[in-house]
């Protein structure tokens, strides 16, 4: 526990107690100025956490401003709890995605489970039903003990929250390398649904309105986490546990059930989750927004521990809390509604219209500060930029073919790459079924979810190649956008947006700051042309432990609709027969690729060059093929190329394989990452139809019976093997690795 | 006929439960929540799987002990039908209205995919549309599946029949692969897979239909016959 009472505002002035708080000095000065006299303790702790790096954006703000967010059919966009976008029928398609990477670092289990929880609030904060949740992971390469306790309890926590709550987890990612050793990520993104006339929003509107707070009382757990989130990771880390919450799924079950109650009452005002920084952010925010001002009662907020003190109750980061504003004299209506769940739920102050933020505990007034301060009025700074220095050097490397000798051996050895192996053993482990909407299961491009009542499904994907990131920033944050919007439209989706999880370095360093900034530019670029504005999103940087940072990983959920569910394509061969045809031309592009790494152990030179109205136009004919009822199954080419792609067709059990046949050299034809790119099969009377709508697919080979798997040049067989040889060295690559002894 | 489908805080199966009755079966079903609740107008009681009180102490054991148990028991002593899905299975353990218990996946994971099950009795009032040794594809979604009794009990289950699901690749380490089993009467059955996740071909599987149907079918003959 924190002794407050005796260190005075002078004590916190004269030994710069707030630099270890997150204040610099030039902002501890401008508190000064804004409050007219010297913060105390209390005051310190809420400024400090609201001006931190995961609160206020402070670096990020002005390159988040570069992203396209309009568009006709978003409704809401960034800056409320969840971005909404309409679906027709009068439903909205509500998600966001947020990291909790550095909690996840030092304690994996609760770190993960509160990520998941967190961004559960957000979205059914904003009035609607949690649909599917959907991961994106980074751990390092799997061969410390560490890391694979780290894998293996991030997994456990995912399972343990989602699955009690009894949101689906779809899909997702993981991937692998040494970047993330020390500093795993763990981005969570959930998807909701939602009527045009229930959207919620987080405001504190009507003077004399009434706050209220609902679900679990406040702990002293998770006491300064934005803060701690918005440091480097150090080696003794490990002091900061107790900055990591710890969650209650079965409190947000309740908590997700009395709210969608409440939503249906119209003496509910506002309502919003307490996320980062607690009970300070929430109520700062909300009434931020109204443009009114919040007085809060410290003596009623629920406790769990005796003896909080004020700098404790507003910086807690306990879970599973709810702030709501009531319309005044109708608040005993909203307090059974959670009574009903066994939550409590009790009024702790009201809405004022002084725009500040007063907060009294004991009869005396603990802190009083002007609320735009806190959140508009937050400090932001232009960081220094500079390229980094390695990216001149990559960019002048030549793209040169590597040598293969063995292509066979060396698809085994792809299809064996944790980052392309199967993620079945993680997966498993999610109820990936629950709410009995999931029409396509974990594993394939995207995840398929149907909106009951309807004809129509939401096709959902996350994805960023970190690789091509790290070695061109801007052409890999097109690649990150590209590649997700080639997931959706390869389940027969177009896509609506985006929301992007940006995972970075420390940007004080201003070659992490550059990369920032050119992969923000990148994806803005993108979004633009591909139509698929960034409707949320969420920031996490200072990855960084040892001076090592994580390569740049600006990942990228997105969300498609399916219009209808005869367009659902599979990503598997479908019948035997089938003509295979590979969209998009193939050239030697080895930066950044799985074969570099196996080869070179490293990654360098050129990211594949992408060029987006190509990829759109490409998107645009394969989706009216599909549309049209031409396509048995698509896939888009990713990581380990077209040699990866053409045995993961075969991976359905269903005793099919393939026969085709390549041109060129054959390492660049099966083993070159060239964006764009997709694979293709079509029933033999349909070809003249597909041909004429797609304008360039090279016919390759054709679909088998018997498991048979074959890859020819003119003059030789490259590959035959068994696919159901390949099938079980992509199955069983990663549980293997978990058991070898470290 | 007329579902009961139970709904304890940390149930999450509900809807699904009674979509499968209503939308696709087409029957009614009303979702109960467990407080106040009357069962005496409802023909069939649904449990639904989930995480009833967080499995908090052990699964199952608090949703064992409120109320409403005391009316699904006495809706089970007139014979009429109850089914425990995954939690709710679970429930029906712990609340001694089927034998055994649950012990932790042999694994000591969630798993969360299709399995085959064979239909080792079809003549129970859930399963007359089987035939006998039908090999079904439900999904299984549990990290407590792993179904223990004593030898004794199994001899009776076995002795009486009661064992009418068995998964033909034991997936979680259950006694004699058991996946389902009903009670003596005959009108409490209790399983972890999830039949009410398979009643769409396009979700993966309609095979959990017919046990739907058995149950109304013999509903019907038998309210034909009593009226």
């Amino acid at each position: 526990m924190l002794l407050t009472g005796d260190i005075s505002p002078e004590k916190i002035e004269q030994e710069q107690l707030y630099l270890d708080m997150g204040l610099s000095n030039q902002e501890y000065d401008m508190v000064k100025n804004i409050l007219k006299h010297r913060p105390n303790f209390t005051e310190t702790g809420i400024f400090s956490v609201m001006w931190s790096e995961h609160c206020s954006y402070k670096t990020s703000k002005p390159l988040l401003s570069k992203f396209p967010t309009k568009g006709p059919h978003v409704l809401q966009g960034p800056g409320e709890g969840a971005g909404v976008i309409d679906i027709g029928d009068n439903q909205a398609v509500v998600f966001k995605i947020e990291s909790h990477n550095h909690p996840s670092a030092v304690e994996p289990y609760q770190g993960a489970a509160t990520g998941v929880g967190g961004i559960i609030r957000d979205v059914f904060s904003m009035g609607a039903r949690p649909i599917a949740l959907m991961n994106s992971l980074r751990f390092g390469n799997l061969t410390t003990d560490r890391v694979k306790y780290l894998f293996q309890e991030v997994v456990h926590g995912i399972a343990g929250y989602g699955n009690c709550v009894g949101v689906p987890t779809v899909g997702g990612e993981v991937q692998f390398d040494d970047s993330y050793e020390d500093n795993p990520l763990v981005n969570a993104m959930c998807i909701g649904l939602i009527n045009h006339d229930e959207i919620q929003k987080g405001i504190a509107t009507g003077v004399g309105n009434t706050v209220i707070y609902a679900g679990a009382a406040t702990g002293r757990d998770g006491i300064h986490g934005a803060t701690f989130a918005s440091g480097d990771l150090a080696e003794d880390s490990d002091k900061d546990r107790p900055a990591v919450q710890v969650g209650d799924p079965f409190m947000e079950k309740l908590l997700i059930e009395a709210c969608l109650e409440v939503i249906h009452s119209d003496a509910l005002v506002g309502m919003q989750d307490m996320g980062a920084a607690g009970l300070t952010s929430s109520a700062s925010e909300m009434a931020s927004k109204a443009g009114t001002g919040l007085e809060m009662n410290l003596d009623l907020v629920p406790q769990r521990e005796q003896n909080m003190n004020a700098y404790e109750l507003m910086l807690s980061e306990s879970q599973e809390r709810m702030l709501l504003v009531v319309k005044q004299g109708r608040e005993q209506e909203i307090i059974d509604i959670f009574e009903k769940y066994g939550l409590e739920a009790t009024a702790v102050g009201e809405v004022i219209k002084e725009k500040v933020f007063r907060l009294k505990q004991h009869g005396s007034l603990v802190a009083d500060i002007p609320v735009d301060a806190l959140a508009e009025e937050a400090p932001v700074y232009q960081m220094p930029s500079k390229e980094a220095a390695y990216v001149k050097a990559f960019q002048e490397m030549e793209n040169e073919i590597p040598k293969v000798e063995n292509h066979a051996e060396m698809l085994k050895q792809l299809l064996q790459q944790p980052t392309i192996a199967s993620k079945e053993s993680v997966y498993d482990q999610y109820d990936s079924m629950v709410q009995t909407n999931t029409v396509v299961m974990p594993g394939s491009d995207a995840a398929v979810v149907r909106i009951k009542g309807t004809d129509k499904a939401l096709a959902i994907t996350t994805d960023c190649n970190s690789r091509y990131i790290y070695l061109d920033p801007e052409t890999g944050g097109k690649i990150a956008v590209a590649e997700a919007t080639r997931n959706l439209v390869c389940s027969g989706a177009h896509p609506l947006g985006l929301t992007d999880g940006l995972n970075f370095g420390n940007p004080t360093n201003p070659e992490v700051f550059w990369q920032m900034e050119k992969s923000v530019e990148g994806m803005s670029e993108a979004s633009r042309i591909l139509n698929t504005p960034v409707i949320s999103g969420n920031v996490s940087l200072y990855n960084q432990s040892k001076g090592n940072s994580i390569f740049p990983t600006p990942v990228v959920g997105m969300v498609g609709l399916i219009e209808s569910l005869e367009h659902l394509t599979p990503s598997f061969y479908q019948e035997a027969g089938d003509v295979i045809y590979l969209i998009g031309e193939t050239k030697a592009e080895f930066g950044g690729s799985e074969l570099q790494n196996i080869i070179q152990g490293k990654y360098e030179g050129k990211a594949p060059s992408i060029d987006l109205q190509i990829e759109a136009e490409r998107q645009k004919q394969l989706l009216k093929a599909i549309r049209q009822g031409v396509v048995q199954s698509a896939h888009d080419l990713a990581e380990g190329g077209l040699g990866v792609a053409l045995a993961e067709g075969t991976f359905s059990g269903k005793g099919l394989g393939a026969d085709v046949e390549v041109s060129g050299n054959p390492t660049a034809a099966l083993f070159s990452e060239s964006q764009s790119r997709f694979l293709v099969t079509v029933k033999a009377e349909d070809k003249g139809q597909f041909e004429n709508i797609i304008d360039h697919a090279t016919e390759i080979g054709s679909v088998t019976a018997n498991n048979e798997f074959f890859v020819r040049t003119k003059d030789k067989v490259v590959i035959e093997e068994d696919a159901r040889a390949l099938h079980e060295l992509w199955k069983g690559a990663i549980p293997c690795l978990l058991k070898s002894k470290a | 006929m007329k579902f009961a489908v139970i709904v304890f805080p940390g149930s999450n199966c509900d809807r699904d439960m009674y979509h499968a009755a209503k939308d696709v079966l087409k029957e009614d079903a009303d979702l109960v929540w467990y407080e106040n609740s009357n069962l005496e107008n409802y023909d069939g009681v649904l449990l639904p799987g989930g995480f009833s009180y967080g499995d908090y102490l052990r699964s199952g054991a608090v949703a064992s002990t409120s109320n409403v148990m005391k009316q699904i028991k006495a809706h089970a002593e007139k014979g009429k039908p109850v089914l425990g899905v995954c939690n709710g299975f679970q429930i029906l353990l712990e609340a001694g209205l089927l034998p055994g218990a649950m012990l932790r996946n042999k694994n000591l994971a969630f798993m969360c995919h299709q399995e085959p099950l064979a239909v080792a009795n079809n003549q129970t009032q859930f399963t007359t549309e089987y035939a006998k040794g039908e090999i079904v594809r439900f999904p299984i979604a549990h990290g407590e599946g792993n179904y223990f009794c004593n030898e004794q009990t199994l001899a009776d289950l076995k002795a009486n029949d009661q064992i009418v699901f068995t998964y033909e690749n034991n997936p979680n380490g259950s006694v004699a692969d058991i996946a389902g089993i009903i009670n003596e009467q005959g009108n409490v059955l209790g399983m972890m897979p999830h039949p009410e996740r398979a009643v769409e071909e396009l979700l993966g599987s309609d095979d959990g239909l017919k046990l739907f149907q058995s149950v109304v079918k013999n509903w019907r003959e038998s309210y034909v016959v009593n009226r």
